[in-house]
């Protein structure tokens, strides 16, 4: 019994870390991407809201690709090897941001904009080839125009979930002049975001039978329901409150931050019923491309005693840094 | 031109894990080394504790970074290069690999956070503790990943069903024959590689009359560290030796350049290993020095490459590898032991030996990378030591999208190699304009007295 209950465990865990990786390292490379548009100070002030956190965040994409192959070692071959480039030119982009918030206070400081054009040129880049993973996935790995354009489609988009992340995370942890950038930059990101969503959700059945076929049949159309009408109201939360000024500088922006990671979630939740029981679409299921139970009774001891703790101690991380980022620096 | 597929993806994988392995080297250590900075602060609340932990922790930030990064390639390369390496040996290299990520990458990173910027956020204790997590972490890591790395060297159990691997015994294939060897030899090698960076910097400082408030108890720090740890990494290192002769004779017969089979086999100093020919040119040799070492017998029998038929690995490079590892750690010997015995006597450093130990800044960064090119192509041309060899496993990309990658990736890394000994050269000679920059750390009521100098 356990035996074949194990994969399902591990694509649930995949899952939560993936879904948390896009979370909390898309409110980082959000933050990169909106650097150009402030001035030296706020650039600092920027940095100074997502350093404590960035490379705890990053760790996720680690997990993600480390139960990938834990679990399922034949489809973490498939699928990396199928998407050789846009992984290696991400890796590439992660490195530049990565080093970037290190270099820029630490090498010289006629170098600091450099490391600033890097820290935003590789959240972007990052950015993007996510998003192009993430289409040539949902299509199954196969290559032809429809299913590029497709991919290129959630290239372009996830970027701007990226950015309202970005925003969001801003609207909490800064003031004044920032806080009223962060509002517009947010404002400016949910346009393409809503046009991604609609497009999203109507490409995906069309690009994909196998998906089609799940979502439109009675009576899972009506149990499916909750999804799609919790990211339109979430979505429209959003788009109401980034107007109300009066409630965001009343402290409410943080409304904006959770509307943008109940979408995630949706469209998380709703990812993984497209693809269940698959691991590569129409290709390889997770029972055929799972990891011996031994191994993986081996490895759910450790994530059942460590996963907890994990959890535990970045809530205690956050709650060290929790408040406006200002006082980070000159309480 | 053609370029072999198969030669390119080992060339990528070797640029990618040898700039990795150059920061996990130098942080495991000074994980340790900054929690024992803070640890003398708190007991003994000396100002210069501080200061000393104030520059170091950022020397720290910056390697720890580069470190990440270039370690989140190196888990996607596992994938994307080789993936016949996931498809046989999931069931084994899965798990250490992810318990690496979840008791180690975690746990450094979140601390990492409170480490850096959470001095005035959290009490003196909290704060030590989070270095002290923040270094059992770099610790964990290293555990595992050499683990992983032993277990291919010497694989033990496990059972090969249909030609993959199965688990029987996880504390066998954690603990595998060669694993606490190399752990303890690496390990003592990032102490190494962080005591002569940070003692090599210090007098460097002092030279350049940079000299700050901790300077000398960094220097002092240094060289002590050093002079335990390098006589110690000789017998780690004959033990490791040994050991390996008794799992993988072949790696050891070439880098002893022992072509044939013999009793009483002499050590070759010097020479140029010549494959083709069977023969080593020019040789300088000690005789029946190999066997005494090897066997710890003037007369004892040292198998030679003619014994594996062709499957061992390529001699020269070995060979070379393993004289420059050598070598270096005798220079350490030498120069850690010369530099503790003038600070034993408490005499002023004189300005040749402040300018050896400053030479030997990155001499960890060299014998770190000979010694991995000796373990790690000396497993050639095997993956999983006398099992699966590497060209079974490798991906089946275009030579142009290896070789294109190829120049992106050496080009980013010598870039990237290039500005991290520039930003520590530049924080070392200008501390002042760099650290009053650093208000995001914490240290804004104290940035003008750091400004003063370390």
């Amino acid at each position: 019994m356990i035996d074949q209950a194990l994969p399902i465990i591990f694509m649930f865990i995949m899952g939560f870390a993936m879904l948390a990786y896009v979370m909390l390292d898309g409110y980082d490379l959000g933050v990169g991407m909106l650097l150009p548009l402030a001035d030296d100070d706020e650039k600092d002030l920027m940095i100074a809201t997502i350093a404590p956190f960035w490379d705890a965040n990053e760790t996720w994409i680690v997990l993600g690709v480390g139960v990938l192959l834990i679990a399922f070692p034949q489809a973490h071959g498939i699928v990396l090897t199928s998407l050789y480039l846009p992984v290696t030119i991400m890796l590439m982009g992660l490195i530049l941001r990565g080093v970037a918030f290190d270099f820029r206070v630490k090498a010289e400081v006629s170098q600091r904009s450099f490391w600033d054009g890097a820290l935003f040129a590789g959240s972007l880049t990052a950015s993007i080839c996510q998003g192009w993973m993430l289409g040539a996935y949902i299509t199954g790995l196969t290559v032809n125009v429809v299913n590029t354009m497709f991919s290129g489609l959630i290239a372009l988009t996830l970027p701007a979930l990226y950015v309202l992340l970005g925003a969001g995370w801003l609207m909490i942890k800064t003031e004044g002049g920032l806080f009223r950038k962060a509002v517009r930059w947010g404002r400016a990101a949910t346009i393409p975001m809503g046009i991604a969503l609609l497009l999203l959700s109507v490409a995906t059945p069309i690009v994909s039978e196998e998906i089609a076929a799940k979502w439109f049949v009675m009576p899972n159309v009506i149990g499916l329901l909750p999804i799609p009408l919790s990211c339109i109201v979430a979505y429209l939360t959003i788009n109401w409150l980034l107007y109300k000024r009066e409630a965001l500088e009343a402290g409410y922006g943080w409304i904006v931050f959770a509307c943008t990671l109940l979408i995630c979630v949706m469209a998380g939740i709703g990812l993984a019923y497209s693809l269940y029981p698959d691991i590569v679409i129409g290709r390889l299921t997770i029972w055929e491309a799972a990891a011996a139970p031994e191994s993986l009774k081996f490895v759910l001891i450790g994530v059942a005693v460590t996963l907890p703790a994990i959890i535990a101690y970045t809530a205690f991380v956050y709650k060290i840094f929790q408040g406006k980022a200002t006082k980070l620096s000159y309480d | 031109m053609d370029f072999d597929p198969f030669l390119l993806a080992r060339i990528q994988f070797a640029a990618n894990i040898s700039f990795h392995i150059l920061f996990p080297a130098i942080s495991v250590g000074l994980a340790w080394v900054l929690w024992f900075f803070r640890w003398r602060f708190t007991v003994t609340g000396d100002k210069r504790w501080d200061y000393a932990y104030a520059f170091w922790v950022r020397v720290f930030a910056l390697t720890f970074a580069l470190g990440v990064v270039s370690g989140i390639t190196m888990s996607f390369q596992f994938g994307t290069n080789w993936p016949g390496f996931t498809e046989i040996t999931g069931n084994i290299s899965g798990p250490l690999l992810g318990y690496e990520v979840l008791t180690a990458f975690f746990l450094e990173a979140s601390f990492l956070g409170i480490m850096l910027f959470g001095k005035d956020k959290v009490s003196n204790k909290m704060h030590l503790a989070a270095t002290a997590l923040v270094a059992i972490g770099t610790s964990i890591s290293a555990f595992w990943i050499l683990s992983l790395n032993s277990w291919m060297q010497t694989p033990a159990g496990f059972e090969l069903i249909d030609g993959k691997f199965y688990a029987k015994d996880w504390l066998a294939i954690i603990f595998n024959p060669s694993f606490p060897y190399r752990f303890a030899h690496m390990f003592n090698a990032s102490l190494l590689t962080c005591a002569f960076l940070i003692s090599g910097i210090s007098a460097w400082r002092i030279q350049q009359n940079l000299e700050g408030p901790a300077t000398r108890l960094v220097l002092k720090t240094g060289v002590i560290l050093a002079a335990v740890a390098a006589p110690l990494q000789l017998v780690i290192g004959d033990l490791h030796g040994l050991n390996t002769l008794e799992h993988q004779p072949a790696k050891i017969a070439a880098v002893e350049g022992i072509w044939h089979t013999q009793k009483g086999a002499p050590f070759t100093v010097f020479g140029w290993p010549d494959e083709d020919q069977q023969k080593t040119h020019f040789a300088i040799e000690i005789p029946k020095a190999a066997s005494l070492v090897l066997t710890h017998e003037l007369d004892g029998e040292v198998q030679g490459l003619d014994a594996f038929e062709g499957r061992h690995p390529p001699v020269a490079i070995l060979f070379w590898s393993f004289r420059i590892m050598v070598g270096i750690g005798m220079l350490m010997i030498l120069v850690s032991v010369w530099a503790a015995w003038v600070l034993y006597r408490q005499q002023k450093p004189s300005p040749r030996l402040l300018k050896a130990l400053s030479a030997m800044t990155f001499s960890g960064w060299v014998a770190t990378l000979a010694g991995w090119y000796v373990t790690e192509i000396g497993r050639q041309p095997y993956i999983v030591y006398g099992l699966f060899e590497t060209h079974e496993v490798v991906a089946q990309h275009a030579s142009a999208t290896l070789l294109g990658t190829l120049f992106g990736y050496v080009f980013l890394y010598l870039f990237l190699l290039l500005a991290y000994v520039s930003a520590l050269r530049y924080m070392s000679s200008k501390p002042a304009k760099s650290l009053s920059l650093l208000h995001e750390y914490g240290f804004k009521d104290k940035t003008s007295a750091i400004g003063d100098g370390q």
